[in-house]
Order: structure tokens, then sequence, then C-alpha cells
């Protein structure tokens, strides 16, 4: 029986095996490689998606624990990366490799939205769960904070003429509803 | 041994490794309209001058990556290597990974691949003139549109500009007639006084693709009718399929396929899932071969008799370590331990082949593409140039993916199932399967003189030999000089040395690791150093100055980490300072490490690094710092975590619970200086991460009075 959720702000349907982890379901069924494989174990991070505006590991979340809720992927973070935490990476030259990225971006994405100002032990405690093999670690917390820099300017800015940017910036950080874009699904096969 | 020994080495493993197959042997220096050339015509490009630029019509500038960018930063660097003379605008710069064509000989290697942190220092000059031999064809082609001397016109931010009526024409403009220029043999290149690129801080080009899931790794290909597999390898080291039964894997749903490859039992499915599941369900009876009582104890005891045998192979003798011992007014003799190391790279091995009558195709995260080549040919029957190599990124490289059996895997199922295949290895595969970086024994002797300076130096290595494999003619007279790099070396100067070298082979197949054998000899050479100074009552940093008065960069970087750590300066309460120096790849670097140790726990918490880097010019700033932190993180991985085990045969270790990577919680401080240099250019990618060890471990011992011998760093030996 097809299993129905919202991917990426859209209506998703999928019949597959309802044990199959969604980090599958993603990458092979539906082609949204984004999100990517580390371990299977919930122990690097690297496969960070939100259910409902949650970080979850979806190596090992079977994909009929979606089933009606609101699943974003890093594809759905923003149409042309432009996402504040995905202009910090940029602007801090995060990524080496950039294998783990995804998921240290999802992570980084849903730590601002409940604690938009976090300290470097808050960055600590939350991306602690994501492994980077090249060690990219301080700059992510630099990136972070600066994401987090940009939230406030952006948040404390009051002229008209810039509210509706604002207003999709503030969406994009607390993912309320995601602003999708990107690479829509096709559907299986 | 130094890089310089090893670049000759690698250079004859190619030849050797092409003459048997291919033919493919030189590395060619600038190479012009060839095949690569003939690629880029057929996709209608109007201007490909040469193997690595394409200018469109649109002013689009696509510059050819010849190199695996697995996260050292090849796709800016060598962007920047050419733009610089190209003159082209940085903002419109896009980049494709090359495929597999003989042009794109690594000048190094002679053979295409990205190893042995030589993409820098083998493109330095080819890809500048590259760039130059682009922008003089475009200059021409402006020159004689306007009937002026090609004198009076100059580029700039892809503008071909007259700077006497300041007309300006675009690249894009051009490219045709410039297309029809002769291509110049000889250009005349920047003086580096001249240079706006090279050398500044440019922000990696890549950036972006890795912060929205739009990077292609391996994994990430999708090709039309594409399956997914994976593949039951013996649990033992070394072991074959005896006999299996697939019908319990032919019955989970989405299995299509199941065949015995070289290295086991291929699930092929429509999912990866499916394909996982279906190997858990397949039964398998293994031959285990003659691993199958081997453990860590009887390898430990195969190293400690190589260590203890005389007559290894002489690695580096210099006056006489007996005669030096014997005069020595004390000795001091200590045994260090390394073990083997998982590469771990955060993607997992993977590779998606497509095999045909007549072609065959394979995608993947590859270092090595030029052998990727021949082996798929030695497979199909195909020849070489009928294998076509699609590069990806790669998630991590650290020399894993120099090797080849995640290629010969792809390649055999799909031409069992005759459709494009992906294999993807779990976490488990990928570290229970994998060319380890060797497990070493390290005996040292050395004799002080009245005032505590060495007088000699006696250094016996055992472990296994990557080279033997890799390449056997490179072994001469028992001789891995990998096995002895960071040993041999010694920049010291010590009347009397003697490096020698029993190569042990222990049954567990051993590769190319990040740095490679000055990752565990740094460790050994650094500590002991430091046992001689702490045994002769000098200062650590002063005994090794005094000591490198005749090597100065080696000096240079060693007082630059020094004086940025503040060497001799109080530290708070409970920090204590480690340093150690190395050169490899060309490069030097020294670290200070500052370390505190629980009393009660014996936990090693490194507190801050300061590192000091000269590896010659500047290319990228930004890109330099980066790859010292990784360096480092990836040392201190493991320095603190890093162990492979066997027992049985078997890796005992299979995901990040029991083979751990350092997290964001245990990261240091991390500052990198580097030394200003006009020498040519050398590596970065792997000189960050033999000093770290060592630095550490001296900091501990400053901290504890304990001398840390064998890795990792055991807390229990700290109470």
């Amino acid at each position: 029986m097809a299993i129905q959720f919202t991917l990426n702000g859209k209506a998703q349907s999928v019949d597959v095996d309802p044990q199959m982890p969604l980090l599958w379901v993603l990458r092979d069924t539906l082609n949204l490689t984004g999100t990517k494989f580390g371990c299977g174990m919930a122990l690097c991070g690297a496969c960070t998606v939100h259910i409902d505006g949650e970080a979850t590991r979806s190596c090992i979340t079977p994909v009929s624990e979606v089933a009606g809720k609101k699943v974003t992927t890093i594809e759905g973070l923003s149409a042309n990366v432009s996402h504040p935490v995905q202009k910090a990476w940029i602007d801090m030259d995060v990524p080496q490799c950039g294998y783990c990225q995804s998921g240290q971006i999802m992570s980084a994405v849903a730590l601002l939205a409940r604690n938009p100002q976090p300290t470097d032990a808050d960055v600590d405690d939350a991306m602690s769960g994501n492994i980077c093999r090249c060690g990219t670690y301080l700059r992510i917390r630099e990136a972070i904070h600066r994401a987090a820099q940009m939230h406030a300017a952006t948040a404390g800015h009051s002229l008209p003429g810039k509210r509706a940017k604002k207003s999709a910036e503030t969406a994009a950080m607390t993912l309320d509803e995601p602003p999708t874009v990107g690479p829509t699904a096709g559907g299986a096969e | 041994m130094s890089s310089a020994t090893m670049k000759v080495d690698r250079r004859e493993f190619l030849k050797g490794a092409a003459a048997g197959a291919t033919g493919l042997v030189i590395a060619i220096y600038l190479p012009n309209r060839t095949e690569a050339h003939a690629a880029a015509a057929s996709e209608a490009v109007p201007f490909a001058p040469n193997a690595w630029i394409r200018i469109g019509t649109d002013d689009t500038v696509t510059l050819v990556i010849d190199k695996s960018e697995m996260g050292q930063g090849v796709v800016t660097s060598l962007s920047m290597l050419l733009a610089e003379e190209l003159e082209c605008d940085w903002k419109k710069i896009r980049t494709v990974f090359a495929p597999a064509a003989k042009e794109y000989a690594n000048p190094v290697f002679g053979m295409q691949g990205t190893g042995g942190s030589t993409s820098v220092r083998g493109m330095w000059t080819p890809l500048r003139k590259a760039g130059a031999q682009a922008r003089e064809m475009l200059i021409a082609a402006a020159a004689e549109k306007w009937g002026a001397d090609k004198a009076v016109c100059r580029a700039e931010n892809s503008q071909v500009i007259h700077t006497q009526t300041k007309e300006r024409l675009s690249f894009g403009s051009l490219a045709e007639a410039a297309g029809k220029q002769p291509v110049p043999s000889d250009v005349k290149l920047k003086e580096p006084k001249q240079f706006r690129i090279l050398g500044k801080e440019m922000k990696r080009l890549d950036s972006a693709d890795k912060t929205c899931g739009r990077a292609e790794f391996g994994i990430d290909v999708r090709q039309p009718g594409m399956l997914h597999a994976v593949v039951a390898r013996c649990p033992v080291i070394g072991g074959r399929v005896a006999s299996f039964s697939a019908d319990k894997a032919k019955a989970v749903r989405g299995v299509k396929h199941v065949v015995q490859i070289s290295s086991g039992v291929a699930v092929v499915a429509d999912n990866t899932w499916s394909a996982m599941k279906g190997r858990d369900a397949l039964e398998v009876k293994w031959e285990e071969g003659p691993n199958a009582s081997l453990t860590s104890t009887a390898i430990g005891k195969m190293l400690e008799e190589g260590a203890s045998k005389p007559g290894g192979a002489v690695a580096r003798q210099e006056g006489d370590v007996r005669a030096g011992l014997a005069s020595a007014a004390k000795k001091i003799e200590a045994v260090y331990q390394a073990p083997f190391l998982a590469h771990a790279t955060m993607e997992p091995m993977n590779c998606a082949a497509h095999v045909r009558a007549s072609e065959c195709d394979i995608w993947a995260p590859t270092q090595f593409q030029g052998v990727n080549q021949m082996t798929a040919a030695r497979i199909t029957g195909l020849k070489p140039e009928q294998v076509n190599i699609h590069t990806t990124y790669l998630g991590g490289g650290f020399g894993r993916r120099a090797e080849q059996d995640f290629v010969i895997e792809a390649v055999e199922v799909s031409q069992a199932v005759g459709v494009p295949v992906q294999v993807t290895w779990s976490r488990e595969d990928d570290i229970q399967h994998d060319f380890y970086r060797p497990a070493s024994y390290s005996r040292f002797e050395a004799g002080l003189d009245a005032e505590g300076w060495p007088v000699a130096w006696s250094n016996r290595i055992a472990c296994p030999s990557i080279m033997s494999r890799f390449f056997p003619g490179s072994v001469k007279n028992g001789l891995d000089e990998s096995s002895v790099e960071g040993a041999a070396d010694l920049p010291y100067a010590i009347p009397n040395i003697l490096v020698d070298y029993q190569l042990t082979e222990t049954g567990i197949p051993v590769g190319f690791w990040r740095s490679v054998g000055h990752s565990q000899n740094a460790f050994f050479s650094e500590c002991f150093v430091d046992e001689l100074a702490a045994a002769s009552g000098k200062d650590p940093y002063e005994f090794r100055r005094r000591l490198l008065q005749k090597a100065p960069r080696h000096l240079g970087v060693l007082e630059l980490a020094a004086t940025k750590a503040g060497w001799g300066e109080a530290l708070p309460p409970g920090r204590h300072r480690g340093i150690a120096v190395m050169s490899s790849f060309g490069s030097y670097v020294a670290e200070v490490a500052e370390v505190s140790v629980d009393k009660k726990s014996g936990e090693v918490r490194v507190e801050r690094v300061v590192c000091a880097v000269d590896c010659g010019r500047t290319v990228n700033p930004l890109t330099i710092e980066a790859q010292m932190q990784s360096g480092v993180v990836f040392g201190l991985t493991a320095a603190l975590k890093g162990a492979i085990t066997i027992n049985k045969g078997r890796v005992e270790q299979g995901n990040f619970d029991d083979y751990q990577m350092l997290r964001v919680t245990e990261m240091p401080k991390i500052e990198v200086h580097i030394v200003p240099s006009d020498q040519p250019s050398s590596g970065i990618g792997e000189p960050g991460t033999p000093p770290i060890a060592p630095a550490v471990c001296n900091a501990i011992f400053a901290a504890t009075r304990k001398r840390i011998r064998r890795l990792p760093i055991r807390p229990e030996d700290l109470v």
C-alpha cells in the first residue's frame, strides 16, 4: 500500500516495503541523492533530514513512520542555495569533500530553528552526532554563528520594502513551511 | 624515504604497470589537440586549445579538472593555476572532471591519478602554460579582427582590450576565431609579483554544490535501468566462497540476481536496501583460508620478531652507529608500536559500471583513473580506450580510492547481469575490507654524549609493505621506502645513524593512508627525539633547534610554531605543551599541541594546536589552512581512537561505534601559520597529519611524565 507524506512541500506517495528506511526511499526510489548514507546506524548524521521540523536520522527511520508527516531534505532547503545556513557555509568556505555537509546543514538548521543564538556549547551539543572526516568542525561552528547573525540582522530589519524577504528567510530558518523548490522527486521510477 | 625518492618509485611503478597492459607510459608535458580536444570539439565548443580549457561563444569558461577532488581543494587550486594566465572572469568559471585520457597523466606518476600530495606540485607549470597558451590565441584573434599588433592587446577579466583604442572584445565573441589560431608552442609566464589570483584567498568553487545536495558523489550516480548491488565477502581476510545458496536471498522483495564474483557473492536488487536485505538472507559457506586463526596478538609477535632480527634492509647509514653507541655516556632504548588503521572515508566505497560488448562505462569516486581503465580492460577483454571513466566527487579519499577492489566488483557484476549496476559498500564492509595503514613496530637505541647531545641513533622498523603489492619492482633488497619515510630522513644532526627495515608480512592487506609511512614514523621518531631531550635534561624545543641548524626549513617551521604557541610561557593550570616537526611531500610542518589530562580518568583533551607550515609558494591560503586543520583532525583521530584489531582473521571493528571518529565536541582550537616562501609549491593534503600524534604524546609526557609508546593513546595507561 502506498505511503503518503509531504516531501519538500509537495505531496509524495511511494509504494515500497514500509520497513524500508526513509534514506533509501529518498535516494533510490525518489532519486533525491543529497541525503547521504554513512553508517546505517544513526552514528554519523550524514543522513539527517527534518521530519516535522525535527532533525532525524533517515537511515534508521522506516518510511512507514513518516506517513502523513512533513519531510524536508537538503534539496528542499532553498531554491538557489539561498538559505542563511547555506549562505554562511559558502561564506565560511566550510566544505572539503562535502559528503557529510548535507547532514551537518540539516542539523544546523534545526538547531537555529529552536535556538536562534546558540553558544559554542549549544553548537557542540547539537552537532555532536554529525561526523566530518575532513575535520571541518571549526568552520562549521563559525558558519553557524554567522547564520545566526544573518538571521538576527534580517529579523531586526524594519524597512518595509525588505519585509517580504525577511519573512521568507525567517520561514526558512524556522522551517514552519519549507519554501520548496529544488529538484522535485519524480515519484517511484 | 624522502618524497623525492618516493616520486621515482611511483613513477617506476606506473611505467611498470602501464607497460604490462597498455603502453600508456608517458607523462605528457603540455598536450595539444588530441583526444580531449576531439571530445571537446564534438560538443561543439568553438575554442578548446588544450586539454584543460574550453571557451564557448556565450563566454562560459569550462576548466577541465584532471585530478580527483576529495576535499583537498583541487577544483579550486587547479582552476587558479589556469585562470591566473588565462585572465578569465573567475565568476564565470565552470569545472568538469576529466575523462580518462593520456593527456591527463599525472606528471609525477606518469599515469592519471591523484595522490602523494602531487596535484599542485605536478601541475604548477603545465596549467599556467595552458592558460597562457589560450590567452595568447584569444589575443591573436582580437588583434586580427582589429588589424592591430598583438603587442597593443592584453587580456583581462574574460576580455581582450586594445590598449590604445580601448576597444574590448569578450572571450566568447573571440572563441571561434581563437580556435583557428595556431597553438603557440612557447608562451611567457607571469613573474610571481604579477600574480593576481595565485597566493590570494580564493573561496572554493565547489561550495555551493556541496551545500545543496547537488554535488554528485559516486554513490549518487543514477543511470537508466541501473540496479543496486551489495557483495557478501568472506569475513576472514583472504578467504573465499566455498558454496552458496541464493534461494532465500532471491525471495526478498526487490532482489533480481545473485551472482558469484571474484570477491564474493553479489546480491543485485532494484534498490540498495533490498540488496542489503537479500545479502542478510543469503547462505554462504566460506573457505576461510590461511588467516582463519590470525589474531592481533600473533601479528604483534610477528612484528616484534621482525624488529629483533638483525640484517634488515638498510635505509640509511651514516658513520658507525655501534661505535657511537659504545662511546656514549648514556644509552636510551625504546620500542614503539602503531596499529592498523582503516581509512573510513565518509562516503563508503562504491562504484557503478555498465559493461557492453564494445564499451564499458565506469562512474567512480576514484583516485586512480589510469589503473581503473586497465583493470576494467583486463576483466572485460576490452581495450583500455574502450573503457570510459566518469570521475565523480569523492567523499574522502585518503589513499583508499587508489585501490581497484570497488571498481573490479562493479565491472564484474555489470558484466554478469548485463545492465548498469552500482555496488555500494555498507560501513561494515568498508571498515572490514580495507587496505589498512600498516601496523608497525619500531625499535630504537640512542646514545648521548656527556653534554647530553646525541651521538648515535639506531632505528629498526618492522612492518608490512605497501609497495610489494602495489609495485613489487620498487622494493629493492627488501626495502620498501614507504615503510621508512619519516624515519630514514631524520633531519637531526647526529653523527652516527642507522635505520633499517624488516619487511614483515602479516596476512593483512595494507595500502596508502593519508601521509603513508610518515603517519606512523613521525610518531616514532618525534617521540623518541623527545625522550632524548628529556634524558639530557634539555627543553624539547631547544634540543631540536640545536640539532636542526643545518635543516633550515625544518627549523623555520619549528621556530614559527613555537613562537606562535608561546613556547616557554606560562599556561593555564593543568595544560601542557608538546612539539613535533616533520617534512613530507616536499613540505615542512611543525605543530605544538596543548593538552590536559584528567588525573582520575586519564582522559586526554587536546585544547589547542598551533601549526606552522612551509609548503613553498602559497597557492591558496584558505586551502592550506583547511588542509592543515583537516590533517590535524585526521592524525588526532588516529592518535586518540584509531585501532583495527584482528581476531580469527576477522576485523573486529565495524562501524563508528567501535571505530570512532573525532567529533566537534573534541575539536581543539587550531591555528595555522604559513611560512612565506618563494620555493616551488609543495604538498598540503597530507603533511598536516604526521606531527600531531607525537606533539600530543609529547605534551602528555609533559603533563604526566608518562611516555606513550603505542597508539592509540589509552586513558588507562595514564592513571
